[in-house]
């Protein structure tokens, strides 16, 4: 009986690691392939017309950080690196918390509601976000800039003579990627909140918490996983994003994944786009493990 | 002391408006364990949800102690409820929950931590103050939901349906226990429940509710022994039920005529009634005699005989029409043992029959 028993589970384990080898496969050449191969990258020379020299160099990754001062030749920190690096941690951060500000109340407003109508208001929420990522950026961009709706309006009402310069600032770069990810972070608040036992907001107030304690004591810390997961969700794609600031940065408002696009395309230095990839990788990594560790912690409490 | 006067809870609008509650009025005295007892859709909890504050009526009153208390949020009455899915924080500890009431009044931490342990005791929870809420066993999260409610010292505990989630033994066991902490903590209970025998056993005063009506309030034995009408008769215990002719009524005794022929003195109607014609007559299974057909008030034959271990069932076909259930106490010594077909007759003393209002 137990040898049989056994038998049976180890035959079902086996079973279960075979269904996995299609995604396995696309896994190791799809990504573990090309990452592989962006490392040994970095560690090259820059070829003249793009591409790389089989020569192994630390050049690249030393540039990420620190150029050669042209006229003096002493080392210098790469201030034009540290200014995208530090704008694209800044701007996607707070995108996450203007999506959190945005999205929590509506992930609460759609769970509060009836189960059928919970549907056709996530339904709202995904509908834009399968729409092509560049008509809605352009979208935005015809909605503020300076002969867009909002200064029309503005200055056909008579509150501003001259229209605001809103395009191409850093404004428009957040205004245009909470808009783009906040369905990433209404999704998943919204599904720890539709597991959330709405009894225990009434214990709470029949236990004389006030409604900002209920928030604070109650419901937060219970549907903290899903905020977390969703401030992840949010954070990670705006550090790489590309278009958004694109368009809406018109080249004055780089960020990470733009140097990036800038390095292996009009700069042909290849080595130095395969470095600042990994970094951009690590900074991920980093925010993932904060992730794993905050929720962790919690998911041990929540059901 | 809780005053609740007409008060009546319509849901929807229109065509699809639903009266949970329909002009209740009761009054409920301090130190007292009152229970609603009623058939699920009757409106008890609805009642309940009033009292703490989480539905509005649309019409009526409640006061406790003289206070309104409709103007006050929840978080601001002097009441607690112990919610039949218990809603323990699953974030906490079993302290931490029982703290909870009283951090949110703003009590001193030395005051806190004291009736935390205080609460621990009484509920027989010391042990397990640290362990979260989901390591802890069904009745066990009972007894932190009744501390943690209890903790704030309301002047009102309200409990819906604690008991029904727990097993049968646990449930007895749990009956005695929160009879024991009602008297021992003076705090009103108004308990709701759907079973019957919760509600004997527990209360001072039970008060049957249905469609949204409060059908009759009693103490358990006045409730049992003399249900008003036919609703309360049918839902609390068993009952038989005959038609009977009301000859005339003198006081609590009504003189009538069982389709027999034979005369008795039956309980009168509670608050009036009939005073001639047709009624209906309600005798417990338990308070009526089986005996020989001979002399026997009315007659019968045995159609089916239930052992039930400490009692049996004898199900008898009147001659009148209609069937009539007896039921006995068995003892060890029984010698006669009745047989299926057997022509018995019924009796039972005067005043043992209860009039039905309607």
């Amino acid at each position: 009986m137990t040898d049989l028993s056994a038998a049976r589970n180890r035959r079902d384990r086996n079973t279960r690691w075979l269904l996995l080898t299609p995604a396995m496969l696309v896994l190791l050449f799809a990504a573990s392939g090309p990452l592989l191969i962006v490392l040994v990258y970095s560690f090259l020379t820059p070829g003249d017309y793009g591409g790389v020299e089989w020569q192994f160099s630390l050049q690249a990754w030393t540039n990420v950080l620190a150029e050669r001062d042209i006229f003096t030749d002493e080392w210098q920190l790469a201030d034009a690196h540290l200014t995208v690096l530090w704008r694209s941690i800044k701007l996607s951060f707070m995108t996450a918390v203007l999506a959190f500000i945005f999205g929590f109340p509506t992930a609460y407003f759609i769970a509060t509601r009836p189960p059928r109508q919970r549907d056709i208001y996530m339904l709202l929420i995904m509908i834009p976000f399968w729409t092509n990522l560049l008509i809605r950026t352009f979208a935005i961009m015809e909605l503020i800039r300076n002969q867009g709706t909002v200064n029309t309006l503005l200055i056909a009402m008579g509150v501003i003579d001259e229209p605001i310069q809103m395009l191409f600032t850093e404004f428009s770069l957040l205004l245009g990627m909470t808009y783009v990810y906040l369905p990433l972070m209404i999704l998943p608040i919204y599904a720890s909140m539709e597991r959330f036992d709405f009894s225990l907001v009434e214990a709470g107030y029949d236990l004389y918490a006030t409604r900002l304690q209920v928030l604070r004591k109650i419901i937060f810390p219970l549907v903290k996983p899903g905020v977390v997961a969703g401030s992840i969700l949010v954070f990670v794609p705006c550090l790489g994003a590309y278009v958004t600031p694109r368009v809406l940065g018109g080249g004055k408002q780089l960020m990470l994944g733009n140097l990036i696009e800038l390095q292996f395309g009009q700069l042909r230095n290849w080595p130095l786009g395969a470095a600042l990839s990994l970094t951009l990788l690590v900074i991920v990594m980093i925010a993932l493990l904060f992730y794993v560790r905050a929720v962790g912690r919690e998911g041990e409490t929540n059901v | 002391m809780i005053e609740i006067e007409g008060v009546t809870k319509i849901f929807g609008v229109g065509a699809e408006a639903f009266t949970a509650l329909d002009d209740v009025s009761v009054t409920i005295d301090a130190n007292e364990f009152f229970t609603l007892l009623g058939p699920s859709g009757c409106g008890k909890t609805t009642l309940l949800r009033v009292i703490a504050g989480f539905i509005d009526p649309t019409r009526g009153r409640v006061t406790l102690d003289g206070n309104n208390l409709l103007n006050q949020p929840p978080y601001a009455r002097p009441v607690n409820t112990v919610f039949q899915s218990y809603a323990l924080f699953p974030h906490m500890t079993v302290a931490q929950n029982i703290a909870f009431g009283l951090e949110m009044l703003g009590k001193p931490g030395s005051e806190v931590t004291s009736t935390v342990d205080e609460m621990l005791a009484l509920v027989r929870m010391t042990e397990m103050a640290d362990r979260k809420t989901s390591q802890i066993s069904g009745g066990q999260q009972q007894r932190v939901a009744l501390a943690r409610a209890l903790a704030p010292r309301p002047k009102v505990l309200l409990l819906d349906e604690p008991l029904s989630a727990l097993d049968f033994k646990l449930r007895k066991d749990m009956q005695l226990e929160l009879k024991r902490l009602q008297s021992e903590t003076g705090i009103t209970f108004i308990f709701v429940t759907h079973d019957q025998d919760e509600a004997l056993t527990m209360s001072n005063r039970i008060a049957v509710m249905n469609e949204g009506r409060i059908r009759q309030i009693g103490g358990p034995r006045d409730i049992y022994d003399h249900p008003a009408e036919r609703f309360v008769a049918d839902f609390i215990g068993d009952t038989n039920f005959l038609d009977v002719e009301l000859l005339k009524v003198e006081g609590e005794q009504a003189h009538i005529r069982l389709p027999s022929g034979s005369e008795v003195v039956a309980r009168a109607a509670q608050g009036g009634g009939r005073t001639g014609g047709e009624v209906t007559v309600a005798i417990r299974p338990e308070h009526a005699r089986m005996d020989e057909a001979e002399g026997a008030l009315f007659q019968g034959a045995l159609s089916n005989v239930v052992y039930v271990g400490t009692d049996t069932h004898y199900h008898i076909d009147l001659d009148s029409g209609g069937q009539f259930i007896v039921r006995q106490q068995n003892q060890p010594d029984q010698r006669h043992e009745r047989q299926v077909g057997e022509r018995v007759g019924v009796n039972f003393g005067a005043g043992i029959g209860q009039i039905l209002k309607d």
